[in-house]
């Protein structure tokens, strides 16, 4: 492909490939203190490309592919590459990671412990990671949480902190000397703003942690919490794992032995101020 | 330029893959996943010295072809149950054939829906009883499903409703409409009995079934994978008989145009006499290996024309202009 890039995620390798030069321009700006893939040799590929010759000028629309494809994949204008690269990372995420059972949750860490996060879309695991970042916890992700069949530690996947609607001004509150991306307007989420994680989680990156606590946050409700039981975390988090079916056995054996060794609870929160004391106060207690 | 042909002298040679680069690496492994190969790739390069990426992401693909063969052969076996009652012959085909029968073309294979043949006189209560066992019709589309029924040598495709995985019931291996009709009776008089009651084609008529499927139907999408198989099978079972096999099929032509492909790639050992020029083997190989260093598509006009050719060769041409006819005005 014309342009292309290389980096390293936590322990995954990707190259980048795109028919324009700004997606690629833009990653090699927001991932500019990060590796490159181990022994030069990426995990997975990712295709940015035009899906008519003519799409590469007129009206240019970046159509998203890679090892793994979803059929039907809506494209994105060239104004969102950058997004477009990040989806298209996340998708082969999704589709084709197998060593690790793939949870769909932020991560932060904390004296080599780990702390989950996982809900609907909305329920602000990213926002709260990344405040919890600002905080001074070591933030190992926003988006997927790899657990490790092997050994039942996680490990981290810290991509560039997608911040939607609202917490765009929350986290350039919070984080003043941050580094953002450019405001992505009229995405199919609204706008997107990337943040880049720190120097320390990029630093640490393929440090694993033990996990010690999940939560499922809420936001938009009074305060509150609740004891979540294996049982149903279980159920919880075979629904936000994309490859549980695929990793078969070493996936039913890796998540019964998190639910069984980790506790859970629910937080409903109003505002995040209360819902950082919530987390801190859980923490302790767990 | 790099195409596919790096997968064929890995799978051919695994020794040649101490050559590669930072470039090579990626480009071996993007266009094995693509051409669905990579379980394969991770079995034959298995033990070997190579960079540690590449056998962390070969081991995984071990891992995953393992559990694709617990699944596939699972996935048989509820078929089986569901139609023992009906004492008929269930033939496993393909991947699923070459896993129950512990074939070497079945090691690290990736395998998609369960392919099975049975007889043509009971395909009905063949149907009838997967339905009943949980499977549901995929496609409601009237017209396709009279056009599979009238013209395919399958039913339409059925998926079952809890373990979403598909299962193509074939009565013969080629349309109906196609040039040749292989000997479906033939195909299962000779089958071969596994150890649970389901059954495989011959090896010599699982040679034949390949062949049929790349060379005298479809555009030649999945070749490497394809030719893959008959590698393995020629390797395992010889060719002795298999040109008489094959002329009871009528597919004499397709399994010596797939037997020089497989030479060529892979280096398949076939007799000599086999091994004649033919204008159009080039072609077909430029075809087959269509791939970028990125695992895409590459070589638009090649692919175009072996399109065309599958159609053309699927159905007479009357009959190919209704049908595109319709499909055109249905997508309108």
């Amino acid at each position: 492909m014309r342009h292309l890039t290389r980096l390293r995620i936590g322990p995954v390798g990707f190259r980048v490939g795109s028919d324009w030069r700004g997606p690629i321009a833009a990653l090699d700006d927001l991932y500019r203190d990060y590796p490159q893939p181990e022994g030069g040799i990426p995990d997975f590929n990712v295709h940015l490309f035009a899906a008519r010759p003519w799409r590469r000028v007129l009206r240019p629309s970046v159509q998203i592919g890679g090892d793994f494809v979803i059929p039907d994949a809506a494209p994105l204008p060239l104004a969102q590459g950058l997004l477009a690269a990040e989806m298209g990372m996340n998708l082969q995420m999704a589709l084709g990671q197998r060593r690790y059972l793939l949870l769909h949750a932020s991560a932060v860490e904390r004296d080599g412990k780990a702390l989950l996060m996982t809900g609907m879309s909305g329920a602000g695991k990213s926002t709260l990671a990344a405040l919890l970042m600002a905080r001074g916890w070591r933030l190992m992700g926003d988006e997927f949480a790899l657990l490790d069949p092997a050994t039942g530690l996680l490990h981290g996947f810290p991509r560039l902190i997608s911040l939607k609607n609202e917490a765009i001004a929350v986290l350039e509150r919070a984080l003043p000397g941050g580094r953002f991306g450019p405001m992505l307007e009229g995405t199919p989420k609204g706008t997107i703003r990337h943040l880049v994680p720190d120097a320390r989680a990029i630093a640490a990156m393929t440090e694993p942690a033990v996990p010690r606590l999940i939560l499922f946050p809420n936001y938009g409700f009074a305060a509150a919490e609740r004891a979540v039981p294996p049982s149903e975390t279980f159920v919880r988090l075979t629904q936000a794992s994309t490859n549980y079916v695929a990793l078969a056995e070493r996936g039913f054996d890796a998540l019964t032995r998190l639910v069984r060794t980790v506790p859970a609870q629910a937080l409903d929160y109003p505002d995040t101020a209360t819902a950082l004391a919530q987390v801190e106060r859980l923490w302790e207690a767990a | 330029m790099i195409d596919a042909r790096i997968l064929a002298e890995a799978l051919r040679d695994p020794a040649t893959t101490a050559a590669l680069d930072t470039t090579g690496w990626p480009a071996l492994l993007a266009i094995a996943r693509a051409e669905q190969l990579i379980g394969t790739l991770a079995h034959r390069l298995d033990g070997l010295p190579m960079p540690g990426v590449a056998a962390r992401i070969l081991a995984d693909a071990r891992a995953s072809a393992e559990q694709g063969r617990v699944a596939a052969l699972w996935e048989a076996e509820m078929a089986r149950r569901a139609l023992a009652p009906l004492a008929m012959p269930v033939i496993l085909l393909k991947g699923t054939a070459y896993a129950a029968a512990g074939l070497a073309a079945g090691s690290g294979r990736s395998i998609g829906d369960l392919d099975i043949l049975v007889p043509r006189a009971r395909l009905d209560e063949a149907e009838a009883a997967l339905l009943a066992a949980g499977w549901e019709w995929v496609k409601p589309d009237p017209y396709d499903d009279a056009y599979y029924r009238r013209w395919m040598h399958e039913l339409p495709p059925l998926i079952h409703r809890e373990r979403d995985r598909m299962i193509d019931v074939h009565h013969t291996i080629l349309p109906r409409t196609a040039r040749v009709t292989p000997d479906a009776d033939a195909l299962i008089a000779d089958s071969v009995a596994l150890a649970n009651g389901l059954r495989v084609l011959s090896p010599d008529d699982m040679l034949c079934h390949a062949a049929a499927h790349l060379m005298a139907d479809g555009d030649l999408a999945g070749g490497m994978r394809n030719l893959w198989d008959i590698h393995c099978l020629i390797a395992e079972f010889g060719t002795a008989g298999l040109e008489a096999r094959a002329a009871v099929h009528g597919l004499g032509p397709a399994v010596a145009r797939a037997a020089r492909q497989a030479h060529a790639l892979y280096g398949t050992v076939i007799p000599g006499s086999w091994r004649v020029w033919d204008s159009h083997d080039p072609l077909y190989r430029r075809r087959i290996l269509a791939r970028d260093g990125w695992g895409r598509p590459t070589r638009k006009w090649t692919r175009l024309g072996f399109y065309i050719r599958s159609h053309a060769i699927r159905m007479p041409p009357m009959m190919l202009a209704r049908h595109l006819f319709i499909k055109w005005r249905k997508e309108g």
